[in-house]
């Protein structure tokens, strides 16, 4: 098999990003941005989720949180100077990441279960300090009013088009940054920390370093996955940045695309995203949850690798 | 010569347990040392202070003359210590290939003036996996190896790094007469390159085989350290494995 270098598959995902957006330019429809927005933002979630979850083995509950503080950053700095999306993107990622920073270093110590436990409560904290602060709207929550149009001199397109282009910059990019990880000397160090760390320890990994590298870097993706969020939805309130929907969406779509590489997470995400987009157009949006776990608990069961994991399996039976 | 590794008046207490107390012990530069002593007696809390994976709160170990304590187990690998665990313990998600080219790629590639390509690494892998009789399985996973190669993986995968010493914690537990040929001569081809060894095992055959020294560990502390076929004649050792 020849492997695709870096560069090659760089220019391979913008191609199909230009693709992607000229032709939903086509078609044109606002609600197609809205759907495939949420399902780019998903893409993100799940490729950072399993930077930290699927390549180092930490499982982490807390996505929501560094999401939130995405989202309440560009709120923060909505209201006290405003900057362009992409400054906002850059923003959260800086205070995701540096969270992320500081909760792996506080959590180090702590292992399997007990990391998960820990990165939930930490979910808990930042909602508190969030619904118990005024300035960012508290619990009523805070209106960030989107304008209709984004105008550069003559040039005019709908916001939420805008919204979606960003979001699909954003996926590419943590697409190749997750891809670029797992063929380096940091992949093959993150997956050491999954298998063994004592072992890893021994052989001159260091493990405490690679375990803050990757829980910055997740906690960096999850924070610019938030960021666009308020002008997304608008209202942002403590309910919605916390939803359990993306906690429990970061880890069921790597877990069903396949925790060991890129593809994975984003075949999950694209799979579960759209299952959950149109049961919220067909049935009720009450029932995405609903959707996640039967699918989770299903793959569990019959595919433990996810898809990625199944498809594998399979080419390797077939040349043996 | 000045010693290799210089473990001075060492301790260790887990709560109100003392596991390691007040040990002390010195390797030469290329020498074969044999650790011995009963279940409990410290032997493992010893190594996994030597090699960082525990900080002991007294004493100081000092190796290739330089001050270890505080280090972490990996800062120790790269100054030249390796290790091999008491149940081995591969990467499991990894070929063979990739196990070896984890302290490859960490340790050697690390190191000053050994910057290697992906064709050296490679061509390494291939060698280290040769000198312990598993290249044909290189792309194999550790789970299909039986118990006396994922020993020698784990023994390859300690050597991969460079060391100047290698602590192999009981390589040869559970295995057969062969088999434990098959390791002991494995461990003289390396002490042979100039790598010294401490040899923790229970097989009384293969350590006096093996060993230029023995040192004993009973209850935390030393009670003996000298030539080998003294050593076991010492009553007070008698007295700790057979007892009165």
């Amino acid at each position: 098999m020849t492997r695709v270098n870096t560069a090659t598959f760089s220019l391979i995902m913008v191609a199909i990003g230009v693709v992607i957006t000229l032709i939903a330019h086509a078609i044109g429809v606002d609600y197609l941005y809205f759907a495939s927005y949420t399902i780019l933002q998903f893409i993100v979630l799940a490729t950072a989720w399993n930077i930290l979850g699927g390549y180092c083995g930490y499982v982490n509950f807390g996505s929501a949180a560094f999401f939130a503080l995405g989202a309440y950053s560009s709120v923060f700095v909505h209201k006290v100077f405003p900057l362009p999306v992409p400054l906002l993107i850059v923003v959260g990622a800086l205070v995701s990441g540096l969270v992320g920073l500081g909760m792996g270093y506080l959590t180090l110590r702590l292992r399997g279960s007990f990391f998960a436990i820990a990165t939930l409560a930490l979910a808990v904290v930042l909602q508190t300090l969030v619904v118990n602060w005024d300035f960012v709207g508290g619990s009523r929550g805070a209106y960030i009013i989107r304008p209709e149009f984004l105008e550069i001199g003559s040039f005019k397109i709908p916001y939420i088009e805008y919204l979606f282009i960003l979001m699909l910059a954003l996926a590419i990019i943590a697409l190749i940054t997750a891809r670029t990880i797992e063929r380096s000397q940091l992949g093959f160090g993150f997956a050491t920390i999954r298998d063994d760390e004592l072992a890893a320890e021994a052989c001159g990994v260091p493990t405490l370093r690679l375990k803050l590298i990757a829980t910055a870097l997740s906690g960096a993706f999850m924070g610019m996955a938030g960021a666009p969020f308020p002008y997304y939805i608008g209202y942002l309130q403590p309910q919605s940045a916390f939803s359990l929907e993306y906690a429990v969406n970061s880890i069921a779509m790597p877990m069903i695309g396949g925790t060991t590489s890129w593809v994975g997470p984003l075949v999950g995400a694209v799979l579960l995203g759209t299952a959950q987009q149109y049961a919220t157009v067909t049935i009720s949006s009450a029932v995405n949850l609903l959707i996640v776990g039967l699918m989770l608990v299903a793959f569990v069961i019959i595919a433990p690798n996810g898809l990625v994991g199944l498809v594998q399996e399979r080419l390797r039976r077939k040349r043996s | 010569m000045s010693p290799l590794l210089h473990v001075d008046n060492i301790s260790k207490r887990f709560g109100g347990f003392t596991a390691l107390d007040g040990v002390t012990l010195e390797v030469a530069p290329g020498e074969r040392l044999g650790l011995i002593g009963p279940n409990g007696s410290g032997k493992s809390t010893f190594v996994n202070c030597i090699s960082g994976t525990l900080q002991n709160e007294v004493g100081s170990v000092r190796f290739d003359n330089k001050v270890m304590d505080g280090l972490a187990a990996h800062q120790r690998t790269h100054h030249g210590m390796a290790r091999s665990f008491q149940l081995p313990r591969p990467f499991h998600s990894m070929s063979l290939a990739d196990n070896l080219r984890i302290p490859l790629l960490y340790t050697v590639h690390a190191r000053p003036g050994q910057l290697r390509t992906s064709a050296e690494l490679e061509t390494r892998c291939h060698e280290l996996l040769d000198m312990v009789g598993l290249l044909p399985k290189a792309w194999q996973m550790p789970r299909d190896l039986t118990q006396v190669e994922m020993r020698k993986l784990e023994l390859a995968r300690a050597m991969a790094a460079e060391p100047k010493l290698l602590i192999a914690d009981e390589a040869m537990a559970g295995l057969s007469n062969s088999e434990v040929e098959d390791i002991l001569a494995l461990l003289f081809q390396l002490n042979e390159r100039g790598i010294s060894i401490i040899l923790i095992e229970h097989i009384m055959s293969a350590v006096m085989k093996f060993s230029q020294r023995l040192a004993v560990l009973v209850s935390g502390k030393k009670i003996a350290d000298g030539k080998p076929d003294e050593v076991v004649r010492n009553p007070e050792v008698v007295r700790a494995y057979i007892g009165e």
